[in-house]
């Protein structure tokens, strides 16, 4: 099955049929940080996947203005100490 | 796997929880804890006029999308970084977004493109003053969110920060014990000042995966891509972490920031001693008179030397 991944943008052949947890275990990826999406469909970890399916692996992680850890010795706006967006 | 509520076919599990939901009960669990956060943080009422801070990503337009489908009044402000292709995109989801959704309830859509302000983008922006570039977007962010809630009359302003960036950010802080920022990591923060507006985080009590797969169940358009100048920053190292540990135990990044926030409650009402504080050290800045401890405040700090440095 084709499945398509995110950071940087790429497709890999994976032999099926397959779980979803057993699929992210084998590219070593972590559960937490991703969504697995068959076709339109988002699926649990226990969904079997199959030869012939379109799976993408989204991953979720963004973000990476908090600029209290980045820049600690500035002297920044007192607004708020977080970023404003995510 | 099958939903805990009606079982049915779930779409995701959710191991903190111990729970699964199909896409009816999942989207009544994510609306559900946003009206617990705006209920035990006093965050805002029907009646209030609230102003998001979208970016284009799954956070922020969940967050408005939440809002906008529980009723509340709320408006966005998008903020043009002009990081060449990445800010084109994404402002084309959030402008997409805008009037596919956010129009039919009446709600309006800002704009504020930092080249037109200040002569170049945030790139270049963080070049010319020599500081990174998170850290001059994020002054940029926390300055125009601000004026334009204070300016336009908003009584409270909501981001989209999730569960894996409040414990991300207080496993930072504790890393470097910069215990000064502690006090600011609570998800209600109050307007202590004159020109400083109300700051609220609803999303508080949701993971940054349940906020994505709610993103792809209701069909929000949102921007997958990381923004190119966030690579390899300390705060997704802190996520990548803290996401291995969640795997291998789960609950532990709600167990981190909950236990802290309630620590925080039963060590001093926060919002009495922020507000404390901050009238003690804050007054208004010399060149736009937003709160500042400074006599000028670090944005016009910031675009001072951005303006000597492009004109000499």
């Amino acid at each position: 099955m084709q499945v398509q991944l995110s950071h940087p943008a790429r497709t890999v052949e994976v032999k099926g049929p397959k779980k979803v947890k057993d699929l992210l275990r084998e590219l070593n990826l972590v559960v937490e940080a991703h969504l697995v999406i068959k076709g339109d469909d988002l699926v649990t970890e226990d969904e079997m996947l199959y030869e012939g399916d379109q799976i993408e692996i989204r991953p979720v992680i963004s973000g990476g203005s908090q600029a209290e850890v980045e820049a600690k010795a500035e002297q920044k706006h007192p607004t708020d100490s977080s970023s404003t967006l995510t | 796997m099958n939903c805990t509520k009606c079982k049915t076919k779930a779409v995701i599990g959710l191991p903190r929880h111990n729970a699964a939901f199909c896409k009816g009960c999942f989207n009544g669990f994510v609306h559900d804890q946003v009206a617990r956060a705006i209920k035990s943080e006093w965050m805002f009422g029907k009646e209030e006029r609230i102003l998001v801070a979208v970016s284009g990503g799954k956070d922020s337009l969940a967050l408005w999308d939440i809002l906008l489908k529980m009723g509340y009044r709320a408006d966005a402000l998008y903020v043009d970084l002009g990081i060449g292709t990445y800010s084109e995109q994404s402002h084309a989801k959030v402008t997409k977004f805008a009037e596919a959704v956010a129009t039919s309830h009446g709600a309006k859509l800002h704009l504020h493109t930092v080249e037109q302000e200040a002569g170049a983008g945030i790139k270049e922006l963080a070049q010319l003053i020599h500081r990174p570039t998170c850290s001059t977007c994020g002054t940029i962010k926390r300055y125009q969110f601000n004026r334009v809630a204070i300016e336009q009359q908003y009584d409270v302003m909501a981001t989209g920060h999730n569960l894996d960036d409040e414990a991300a950010r207080l496993l930072g802080n504790v890393l470097h014990w910069q215990e000064e920022y502690l006090d600011k990591q609570g998800p209600s923060l109050p307007a202590s000042v004159a020109g400083f507006a109300k700051k609220v985080k609803p999303l508080f009590r949701l993971s940054e995966r349940e906020l994505a797969a709610y993103a792809v169940l209701n069909r929000i358009d949102y921007i997958v891509e990381e923004c190119p100048m966030a690579k390899g920053s300390k705060m997704l190292q802190y996520k990548e972490v803290l996401n291995r540990l969640e795997t291998e135990s789960p609950g532990t990044k709600q167990t981190f920031y909950w236990g802290f926030l309630d620590k925080q409650r039963k060590k001093q009402p926060m919002a009495t001693t922020m507000t404390e504080k901050d009238r003690a050290v804050l007054h208004p800045c010399a060149s736009c008179s937003q709160p500042t401890t400074a006599e000028v405040c670090s944005y016009c700090k910031m675009m001072a030397r951005a303006k000597a440095h492009s004109t000499s």
